[in-house]
């Protein structure tokens, strides 16, 4: 899977959001996206995913545009976690994990689609929810069954929109251990917009630096990150230390003047 | 719930099996619930049709009542029973389960491309636009032309406005994009527009048919006949009966909503997560609008407009099946049409002889009903 975007640019009615956003991505590799809110993280997934169409520019995955490829070709290639999966009606996290077979089946499902949702039920470990109702799940329970949801699409592209949103520090932490898992033993490609630095840092292989609409910084965690890119594009002031080869940002305070 | 932490998950260990196949028992019994509660409810709408069938001015034993449907069949009916029950009471019986049906099938679908549990046939304009088409074919003087062609004119009337509010949706769609809240909006405004306009049209007209035109919008099963339910073709001596319009329009469009009923699984978990999942969310909204208007008007062009029973039937089916609409759809539609049937027994024998429109029934049980049903379900959904 390799994924290219060029030029890309997207705007609603006159307000741009993105701006010429050059982006490649390498295969088997976790991208992690940052940026002060507004800076277009979400856009730019919800544009790789076909949700949105940019105006501007193209997105080409593995050499063909995706405006190409019909909606259920794209669905097998490329899997999606939406910030807020707000579900509506009633439905058992099993069959909710199902719908991730939907690209893969006509009207029926299979044995063998049933076996493939309680292999990623176990992979995140939430079998026991198997036939709870989502709507009665902590929000970390439900970030993991769309996390499931999604890889049971069997994607070669897993896009993850603040997947650690409004979970704890536990929930944080394994759902970032899942996805980087995940990767490495499907030798799938990862891109996700986050909010936290630090979990970016630990976890990205590569980081984007996002400025209003605008690709600011790209490069290995350790040269994105550092005092004077965080003081430009936030606002704040941070000390930065070293964890482990990758750098620990503490932010000290939202500063006046930048 | 606790959970270890992801990178210690054994695969393929003897209790990680175990559990599994506890999900898989788990989950066939799941669906052999749906399954009871289908087969349930179709056991339900034979015991009510049967003995909504013995009720009436002129009483017929539950057994007698089998024996004529079973011999009607086969041969024309002579005796006087036979005719009450086979060309009286059974049309407006199965007119009721048919009517039933398609009402809670069509609520059904609303509510799940809308991602809303108040949509429903009525709350889109659907009902209104018939109720106006009917009221100007009456009050225009279509009852006073003599017999059939002025029913026909006022059941076309009905059937051509019913599809103006759902035409009107899909053209701004074209201008907006067909999001939930811009169509059920869209849908609001024509309900609004119509009722006024019936209103104004009524006011400016004569007593006698203000009332015929008033009970024809509060909906009622009185008027059902053969003629809409079979169609017999005439091939010399042989007579061979076909599926009449009702039934016609039913089958017609209950097929292509099953057939969507896996997309409309994934729409309810919003648009976003549904195109990501390969379902052309938009595209899919206005064809699913379209085969549950042209359902609803097919249905309220000959009843008149019956509430509640688009709404109320599927929430309940919900309650207790969960929301996997390739059970729900056959569910709510065999629930839909035993709560009809019902509605119309009561109406017709609560103050016998005077026979009270089941449109009203539907509200008065429904209402309660379903009152006391959001107070004890154990979960939010909306």
């Amino acid at each position: 899977m390799k994924l290219k975007i060029k030029d890309v640019g997207f705007g609603y009615s006159n307000m741009p959001v993105l701006r010429n956003v050059n982006i490649e991505l390498a295969e088997s590799e976790i991208l992690g996206v940052v940026g002060p809110n507004g800076a277009g993280k979400s856009t730019l997934l919800r544009c790789i995913d076909r949700i949105l169409i940019p105006q501007k520019g193209c997105i080409m995955l593995d050499g063909r545009d995706i405006r190409e490829i019909s909606r259920m070709e794209l669905a097998r290639k490329i899997g999606y976690v939406p910030q807020d999966g707000s579900q509506i009606f009633p439905a058992t996290v099993f069959d909710t994990v199902l719908m991730g077979r939907r690209p893969h089946l006509g009207w029926r499902s299979s044995e063998r689609d049933t076996e493939k949702v309680l292999e990623t039920l176990k992979i995140l470990n939430i079998e026991d929810l198997a036939m709870r109702d989502i709507n009665e799940l902590s929000g970390g329970q439900q970030q993991k069954v769309f996390i499931a949801r999604a890889l049971t699409q069997e994607p070669e592209l897993l896009l993850l929109d603040e997947p650690t949103s409004n979970l704890d520090i536990r929930h944080q932490l394994e759902v970032m251990e899942i996805v980087k898992r995940v990767v490495r033993e499907r030798g799938i490609s990862a891109i996700m917009a986050i909010h936290d630095l630090n979990l970016a840092s630990r976890y990205a292989d590569r980081i984007i630096m996002m400025n209003g609409g605008r690709v600011y910084a790209e490069g290995e965690p350790s040269s994105v990150l550092n005092e004077e890119n965080i003081r430009h594009v936030y606002g704040v002031e941070a000390k930065l230390s070293n964890h482990d080869g990758r750098p620990y940002i503490v932010p000290v305070r939202a500063c006046v003047r930048c | 719930m606790t959970s270890t932490s992801g990178t210690e998950t054994a695969s393929g260990t003897g209790a990680g099996t175990e559990k599994i196949a506890e999900i898989k028992t788990q989950y066939k019994k799941f669906v052999g619930r749906k399954i009871l509660f289908i087969i349930l409810s179709l056991i339900l709408i034979f015991i009510i049709a049967g003995v909504s069938a013995t009720l009436g001015s002129y009483p017929i034993s539950v057994t007698e009542v089998y024996s004529i449907i079973w011999h009607g069949i086969f041969q024309n009916v002579e005796t006087t029973q036979g005719i009450v029950v086979w060309n009286l009471r059974l049309p407006r019986i199965i007119m009721g389960i048919l009517a039933g049906m398609g009402l809670a099938i069509a609520g059904t679908m609303m509510q799940g491309i809308l991602r809303n549990p108040l949509a429903s046939p009525f709350t889109l304009g659907i009902a209104s636009g018939a109720g106006f088409g009917a009221a100007l074919a009456i009050l225009s003087g279509a009852s006073i032309i003599a017999g059939e062609t002025g029913e026909y004119l006022i059941i076309g009337n009905a059937f051509l406005f019913s599809l103006i509010p759902t035409f009107v949706i899909i053209l701004f769609t074209r201008y907006k994009r067909a999001t939930p809240e811009t169509m059920i909006l869209a849908g609001i405004a024509m309900l609004y527009i119509f009722s006024a306009a019936t209103t104004l049209l009524m006011y400016f007209s004569e007593s006698e048919a203000v009332k015929e035109a008033y009970f024809w919008m509060v909906g009622s099963l009185g008027r059902a006949t053969w003629d809409e339910l079979i169609f017999s073709l005439n091939l010399g001596s042989l007579s061979i009966p076909l599926p009449g319009p009702v039934p016609i329009v039913l089958i017609g469009c209950i097929i292509p909503l099953m057939w969507k009923s896996w997309d409309l699984n994934v729409m309810a978990a919003g648009d976003e997560a549904a195109k990501s999942l390969g379902v052309n969310v938009e595209q899919n909204r206005i064809l699913i609008l379209i085969i549950a208007s042209l359902m609803t008007a097919g249905i309220v062009c000959f009843t008149g407009t019956i509430g509640f029973i688009g709404l109320v039937a599927p929430h309940m089916c919900r309650m207790v099946i969960g929301g996997d609409n390739r059970f729900l759809i056959p569910a709510s539609g065999l629930f839909g049409a035993a709560l009809l049937l019902t509605a119309d027994t009561i109406a017709r024998r609560i103050i016998a002889p005077v026979i009270l429109p089941v449109g009203v029934i539907t509200a008065f049980m429904g209402g309660p009903l379903f009152l006391y049903l959001i107070m004890r379900r154990r979960r939010e959904y909306w």
